[in-house]
Formats: structure tokens, sequence, C-alpha cells
């Protein structure tokens, strides 16, 4: 398997909603983001609620129109295919939500809702069957559990169901949307291992949505930061989280509260003052503005671009990531407005 | 913390002894013993199911219909919370003893200004004016840190972010001072910068105005980083109990041990396979006789059939309800 080989390259995607009431603006949920996932790898896109990462999976999958951009999946343009060939590309990209009670159908046995994507792509019952007791075996559940309904089975197995029905038509790429956050603690790492395995078995792509840091440091193996609707960081998962340079990655990764009293309180804080920006009235300049603690000047007007840093990520941020080249920034180092 | 909640420190403010809480016929809550200390905060810890919110909706008897109180007493202060009427019940709530909830936004009243929402308590206990409790709430939206409290305290509920609201709630809840705050997934519905501000504000709070805190969490990082005192629920009962630092270094509870080595952790191995406990948690009309983690325990023996009850672990105060806590460093 070549691991560098793009199998879903997003360029400069854009996601926007008109938004309704008298200002008649848009809401700009995803505004220009670039990233690729390699063949059999994880890309994790991580960021709180209204940051466009569940947005973007949506226009990835065929579940939100695209506003501009382009998504090259497996070599062909797709962010624009009519709805039958977005039908037919089912078979090669499938999505797991995070909420696997309203995922399954309560009247379907286990078994109907596994096969739904093999009956729609005309499989005969006996080929389907044979194919769901794979599957179930594949995802860790007795394959007696085909003939039971979803209020028999337990949130952690649901999921399974929901990921075995994902995997039928053997796709290349699983967009996870949040796939452990309704788990009882005890059971997400059940359900980490199992997806850990299939990746390994399978040759999987993920693109992993998810808030939990822990989590997807655990399982990606590139992480991309996002902040109202922009790439605020993104870079190989260890250098991100051991290295992390913009202000916004800073604050969230010390925000996660660590399992250990000691070490929890010997570490330093950051505390972000105030709320995200609503996306109807986002800041002109760099959307971390408002919230940012190093933020300089020039932070106000001018909205900064993912930029290489020495540490070895790319970050969009004029203070700690400025861009090459002359006259991109004041020559004389700039006033800190706030530390 | 301050020199004068320090004189106070340790003495107990709430105990709960031997609490059950019956559903439809079974002990959704059985023999639930906890002490909440002056100036501390006690974290109650589990998954869904293990009884944690029906025990901290007990203590200002807030429990839905379904559910009935059949053993135990809890007791604030030398007052019978469980014995008292409920006129000199509703004279505690919000004043001696407040409440917050996961969903700040179902919480507050939608047809209602968020300050008058916070100015109630104080007409209410304190017979204070409107305008002189218009007063004081707004100082207190200030000091939760609502940003332009005073135009912010003439504003809906709607109007406000998650967070905010969930200010306003702690507001509330506070405005009379009291001597107990329960918090029930006070940020679970909260980003997690966000939730860093709330748990940041909630230890000062604690701090500055001595309130004993008891906060409901399934998150074993916001019990690391808030709680002075832990105790774990399983099955509708405390499986273990102590200071947080003894809790979180050496758990002597199974549960307690492989749940703590399940989390991905910022310094663990990435990638690696993670520690699992086996099966589910059980339904509560399914929970095995005797000790009721004993169906996924992997140190389960006869013995267990028979309940443990919590008993002395390493470490002042600690207990453990495990008939096999001398082998639970076996685990992991």
């Amino acid at each position: 398997m070549n691991a560098a080989r793009p199998l879903l390259s997003v360029r400069d995607l854009r996601v926007h909603f008109p938004a309704h009431g008298s200002d008649k603006g848009v809401v700009k949920a995803v505004d220009g983001i670039s990233f690729e996932v390699p063949v059999g790898r994880t890309v994790a896109l991580v960021g709180e609620s209204g940051c466009g990462k569940s947005t973007t999976a949506y226009g990835i999958i065929g579940l939100e129109s695209v506003t501009s951009g382009s998504i090259i999946f497996d070599g062909r343009e797709i962010s624009r295919l009519d709805h039958q060939a977005r039908r037919a590309l089912a078979t090669e990209m499938q999505i797991v939500f995070q909420d696997p009670s309203a995922a399954l159908n309560p009247k379907m046995t286990i078994g109907e809702s596994i096969a739904e994507p093999l009956i729609v792509q005309g499989w005969r019952k006996a080929d389907w069957r044979k194919r769901v007791a794979e599957l179930l075996d594949r995802v860790g559940l007795p394959t007696a559990y085909a003939e039971r309904t979803p209020n028999a089975l337990s949130g952690g197995q649901r999921q399974r169901v929901v990921i075995a029905r994902a995997l039928a038509l053997s796709p290349k790429l699983l967009v996870l949307d949040e796939p452990v956050s309704a788990l009882d603690v005890s059971i997400r790492s059940q359900i980490l291992n199992l997806l850990m395995v299939l990746q390994k078995e399978l040759g999987l792509a993920y693109l992993f949505i998810s808030h939990d840091l822990s989590v997807v440091r655990h399982v990606a193996d590139e992480v991309i930061v996002m902040y109202l609707g922009t790439v605020a960081e993104r870079g190989e998962t260890g250098v991100l989280f051991d290295h992390p340079r913009h202000p916004y990655t800073q604050a969230l990764i010390s925000a996660i509260p660590l399992p250990d009293p000691r070490a929890q309180r010997a570490r330093e804080r950051i505390i972000l003052k105030g709320d995200l920006p609503s996306p109807f009235n986002p800041p002109a300049g760099c959307p971390f503005v408002s919230r940012c603690p190093i933020r300089i000047e020039p932070c106000d007007a001018i909205r900064p671009t993912l930029q290489p840093v020495e540490t070895g990520t790319e970050a969009a941020c004029l203070v700690r990531a400025p861009a090459a080249g002359p006259a991109s920034l004041p020559a004389a180092p700039a006033k800190v407005l706030s530390a | 913390m301050a020199a004068d909640t320090a004189a106070r420190d340790g003495e107990p403010l709430l105990a709960i002894d031997g609490l059950s809480i019956a559903i439809a016929g079974v002990d959704v809550v059985d023999g639930v013993s906890l002490t909440a200390r002056a100036g501390r905060i006690l974290a109650i810890v589990g998954e869904s199911g293990c009884g944690k919110s029906l025990t901290a909706l007990s203590i200002l008897r807030l429990l839905p219909k379904a559910a009935r109180i059949v053993a135990g007493t809890i007791d604030l202060e030398g007052t019978d919370l469980l014995g008292i009427s409920d006129d000199a019940l509703q004279g505690i709530r919000g004043n001696r003893a407040s409440i917050i909830f996961q969903e700040p936004i179902a919480s507050l009243n939608p047809l209602m200004r968020v300050g008058a929402q916070v100015e109630e308590a104080l007409i209410l206990h304190r017979g204070l004016s409107g305008k002189e409790a218009r007063r004081e709430a707004v100082a207190m939206l200030a000091s939760v840190g609502i940003p332009d409290a005073e135009r912010r305290a003439r504003q809906y509920p709607f109007e406000l972010s998650g967070g905010m609201c969930q200010r306003v709630m702690i507001a509330a809840a506070l405005i009379c001072r009291p001597r107990l705050l329960i918090a029930d997934e006070p940020t679970t519905a909260l980003d997690v910068t966000i939730q860093a501000q709330i748990l940041d504000l909630m230890k000062r709070l604690r701090d500055d105005v001595g309130t004993s805190i008891v906060i409901i969490t399934h998150d074993m990082g916001v019990v690391a980083e808030m709680a002075d005192d832990v105790a774990v629920m399983y099955g509708g009962r405390v499986v273990e109990s102590g200071t947080a630092d003894t809790v979180f270094s050496a758990p002597a509870h199974p549960y307690t041990r492989l749940l703590l080595a399940t989390v991905p952790r910022l310094d663990g191995h990435r990638k690696e396979i993670l520690r699992t406990i086996e099966g589910m948690v059980p339904s509560v009309d399914q929970w095995p006789q005797g000790c009721r983690f004993r169906s996924r325990c992997p140190l389960e023996s006869d013995i267990c059939a028979t309940r443990p009850l919590l008993s002395p672990a390493d470490g002042a105060g600690h207990t453990a309800a495990c008939w096999h806590a001398d082998r639970v460093a076996e685990l992991v």
C-alpha cells in the first residue's frame, strides 16, 4: 500500500448557507479549507461546535451542497456529481454518525439494516445473508444478532452494527462523525480498538471528526484544527500535540482535563476569554482575534493563511507563523495588545 | 483557599446515609452513603445508569415521579432533608443548597429575562426589594464572568450562548451564597474551552464564597480537575471512595482501575490497542447477584456472589467494595 497517495483531496472547499431573516447575509460554515486523506490513514478534523468540521464531512459525503472548491476522490472530481453518480459513489465512501440509536431503524432487524446498502446495489438474498454474517463477525458480534432488533442491543453493540453496515459495500473511505462520543466511557475503547483493527485489516482511510482531543491523538495520523470554518493549524499528530503553535490549538490542548489530579495541578492551563464569535458576523481579520491572548494590531485586518512553522506544523497565525517574504508584516515588531 | 473557609474545611456538611431509590420495584440506587465536606469538592463519577444523577436529584427531593426513596437519610448541617415539609424544603432550595444541570438552556425560563431569574431567589429568600435584588443580580452576573452584565441581565436566554447560559445558572444558584452547590454534569453540553472556563469559575467560587460542591460527572478528566474527594458509582452503588489523589493513584476497585486504563491519555502511546472492559453496563433489571460488577470483572470468583461492602483500602478514608481489592494491581 502506498501510504502517500491521496485517496481524498479537498481543495479550498467552501460551504456557505444563506442566512434567513432580515440581514440576508451568508453563514460561511466552511470557508476555504484544504487537506488530503491518504490511503489507509486517519485524518482528524477537530474543533468546537460551529467550527465547520461536520459540515466539511457532509460536503464530502454529499449531504450538503458545496459552494465552491474541489473534492477529488480516487482521482475524480466529485463535488458536482448528479444524484445518480453520487449514489454509485456510496460503494466507496460511507459515514458513521455519533448516535447509533438514531442511525438504525428500530423496526428493522439488525440483518436487514446491515443488508440495506447491499439490497440497494441489487444483491440477491442468499448473497447478502452470507455477507451480513461475515460483517457481524468482523465487528465482533454473534451472527445470531442478525435476527434481533436494535432495542435488544446496547449502545456499543449498535455502533458495531452501524460500522458493519458502513463496511457492507467495502468502501475505501469511512467518515466517522464523533463515533464514540455518545457511548459510555467503558465502551469507547472497545469501539476505538475495533476501528483501529479494521483499518489495518481492510486498508481503510478514515476522516475522523471529533471534539475529543485525547481520542484524536490516539487514532489520527494527521490532525486539522478548525476554527470558525477555517483551518487554524494542521500537522502530523505527534508534532501537533507536542508542539502546537497556534494559540487556539494550545488552548484547546491545555483545556483537556487530564485524568490524573497531580499532573492536572502541575500543568499550566490557558483559559480563553469569551465565546466563539457569531458565524453571522465573523471578525474581518483572523477568525480567532476576539479570543486570542497574543494578538497584535494587524490581526484585526489581515486574515492569516497557513504557513509552515519551524516546529513542523502549519499554522494560520500572523504572530507565530508569519508569511515568508517582505511586506506581509510591518518591519518593526508590532505592539502586543494583550498578553 | 481563603483563610475563612480553611477553618471549616473537612467538617461534614451533607451526609447521605444508606440511600436507596426504587423505580418500578428495582433498587436503582442501593444503599448509597456519601459525605460532602465543608469547603471541599466531592465528585460522584460513573456511567449512565449507575445512579449518580438520581442520587444528586434526591438531595433536594427533585426525583422524577416514577422514582421513590425507599430507605436512607440525607442530612444537611442538621436538617433532615427527607423529613422536613415541602415548605421548609422550599426555604432551603436556592438558599442553603442549589443545583445546576447539564442543559442550561433547558433549565432557564425562556420567557423571563435572565437578570430576573437570578433575582428571584433574593426576593423570595431574602425579601429584598426589586431594585436591590437587581443590583445584586447584576453584580453576581459580572462576578461569574458575564461581560456587560447590566445589558445582559435584560436579555432572554435565547440571546445568550450555552456557556453564558450556564454562567447565568451558576449566578442564580449562588446568589444566596448557598452552603452547598450540586452540579449535575454542568459542562457536558459545553465545548472544551468553555468547559475550562466554567470549571475554573466553580473552583474560584468555592475558594471565594466557601460553597461546597457536589459535582456529578462521567468524565474522569473533570473529576481529576475538580475533585478533592471522589465516589465512584456502578450499578446503583458506591464501589469506591476516597480523596481524588488516592483514588487516581491507587484505585482499589477493579472497575475504577479499568475505567482509568481504558481512556486514551494525552501522554499514552498512540495507536496502541486500548485496554477494554468486557461486555456492557447491564440494564437495571439484569444486575448480577452480589457484586454488580461481577459479570465484567476479570477477578471474579465464587465469593463475588455475596455483596462486598465498602471496606478500608490503602490511604486515609479510602474504601472499596471488592473481595479482591488486594489483587487489583494485577489488572493493569
